[in-house]
């Protein structure tokens, strides 16, 4: 796992979503725990694409339930 | 309450009289029918008004799908100057409106002799901003951007040239509620002639139809992605619905005192009974279950009637997993006793967003007068809440004496409408 990865992903969550920093651990669940929902993946795949340059498909992000599958799935992607 | 030809209603010592409401016109400009013969032969049929826009796919859009629609030409039927101020759905609502007002009995003389109002729906006008903008970022001069142009990008373009090109001398302004904005229309315009402040109101609502309308509405991933099969992508409470289909065109209702109908001697095609209205108060894009059945309760009251007088419900139910679900639920909080048929002409049209609600008054009316509800077309198989209803999943020939029409939108706006049998 790329530390830069694990960076950029809290960075945008706490700047953009205005999540509190102490609630970002691995096994943070997204919805339940980091309150994010519907509409905020559609901000998310836009975040992606600018900061790491790749395209989300939005049935891929249907796995990705905490935030430990976002840094994986982002990690995946990007080389 | 007494009914003699109007409502009496006690207030202290005062009794105010209150209109009946009656529809005495309808016109439409459909991707399933350019009128209302045409129209009516659809929904009969079952045809469905989806195709493919390669234009969307052009513009990497996540779904080509949409209901198909032509322009009419205007030229020759409307002055230059009447033309320029008219944005696409202006046109659609421009042609729906002169068959309304013509199936009425209504002309110029009538409009200039008499004070008529407008109330039309419309929450969008894209292009003509789209177009203005690119103009003066290319020229860096507003003077090029043409005399049409800001009448054509308001919200309010439709009233504000229909109003003009007919020269209306009543109520004049245009009713954005998102996907519930022509229910709301006709549901304002009832309210204002209940209460004698108008005689007739042209009442209706327009949807343009173009990719650049709907590429934000693209983006949020909730359109259907069934672009092998354009004609089924839209199945409103199917178990394998994924999304809606967008569609417009535009649709026109003459609403009217009784008195004012009788004193013309114009046809009377129906009586609007209820208006019901809620707001969700939740999310912006996911409707709930308590908020429609607000809106579905007042409405029986408004209506004094009960839930099992009501024997035709056109759902607002759009194909979305979600969406058709909550409705699902609150009809059949209301009407799980008494099961009346249920459709949803989306099916057909696919989602005619602000022109949606008046839209589906009319086909419902049309469905009323001829003795058959149309189908929920692609209803192939229900989900465990729509297998509770029943659903014309083909066309139905039935009686229908009263209908229930519902719309709701983004922000948790709710309408809801009551039509009967004129008696």
């Amino acid at each position: 796992m790329k530390a830069e990865v694990i960076e950029k992903v809290n960075e945008f969550l706490v700047d953009e979503f205005e999540i509190d920093e102490n609630k970002l651990t691995p096994d943070a669940h997204l919805i339940d725990d980091l309150g994010i929902e519907s509409l905020d993946f559609v901000d998310i795949v836009v975040i992606i694409e600018k900061d790491f340059g790749f395209k989300v498909k939005r049935e891929e992000m249907a796995g990705v339930r905490t935030l430990n599958d976002l840094y994986q799935y982002i990690d995946e992607r990007t080389n | 309450m007494i009914n003699l030809g109007g409502f009496h209603l006690t207030d202290g010592n005062k009794i105010k009289e209150m209109n009946r409401v009656v529809i005495t016109g309808m016109g439409v400009y459909s991707t399933i029918g350019k009128n209302i013969d045409a129209v009516k032969e659809s929904l009969y049929v079952g045809r469905s008004g989806i195709g493919i826009d390669p234009r969307r796919k052009e513009f990497g859009f996540r779904s080509a799908l949409t209901g198909i629609i032509e322009r009419p030409n205007l030229k020759g039927v409307l002055s230059r100057r009447a033309r320029i101020g008219l944005a696409e759905q202006g046109e659609y609502s421009y042609v729906a409106t002169m068959e309304a007002l013509q199936n009425a009995g209504i002309d110029m003389d009538f409009l200039a002799a008499n004070e008529v109002g407008i109330l039309y729906g419309n929450d969008s006008s894209s292009i003509p901003v789209i177009n203005a903008i690119d103009l003066v970022r290319e020229k860096k001069d507003t003077t090029l951007v043409g005399s049409g142009s800001i009448f054509q990008s308001m919200n309010s373009t439709i009233t504000m040239n229909l109003s003009v090109i007919l020269k209306l001398r009543g109520i004049n302004f245009t009713v954005s509620g998102a996907c519930a904005s022509s229910s709301h229309a006709i549901g304002m315009g009832y309210l204002l002639i209940k209460q004698g402040l108008q005689d007739i109101i042209i009442c209706g609502g327009g949807q343009e139809v173009n990719a650049e309308s709907m590429g934000s509405f693209d983006g949020l991933s909730a359109f259907s992605i069934r672009e092998d099969d354009p004609t089924k992508a839209s199945r409103p409470f199917d178990k394998d619905r994924d999304g809606l289909v967008p569609s417009g065109g535009a649709a026109s209702v003459i609403i009217e005192s009784y008195e004012s109908a009788k004193r013309r001697g114009a046809t009377i095609l129906a009586e609007i009974r209820g208006y019901g209205f809620s707001s969700n108060g939740d999310h912006i894009s996911v409707p709930n279950v308590e908020g429609p059945t607000r809106s579905l309760e007042r409405c029986l009251k408004d209506a004094d009637m009960a839930a099992n007088e009501i024997d035709y419900i056109n759902a607002h139910a759009t194909s979305t997993p979600v969406g058709d679900l909550n409705e699902a639920k609150a009809l059949h909080n209301i009407f799980g006793d008494h099961k009346p048929w249920i459709s949803s002409t989306k099916s057909m049209t696919g989602h005619e967003m602000w022109m949606g609600g008046a839209s589906e008054v009319i086909y419902s009316t049309l469905m009323m007068q001829n003795g058959f509800i149309a189908p929920n077309i692609n209803f192939d198989n229900p989900d465990e809440d729509s297998a509770k209803l029943r659903i014309a999943d083909v066309r139905k020939e039935a009686h229908i004496d009263t209908f229930l029409s519902n719309s709701f939108g983004f922000g948790g706006t709710n309408s809801s409408l009551i039509v009967s049998r004129f008696k």
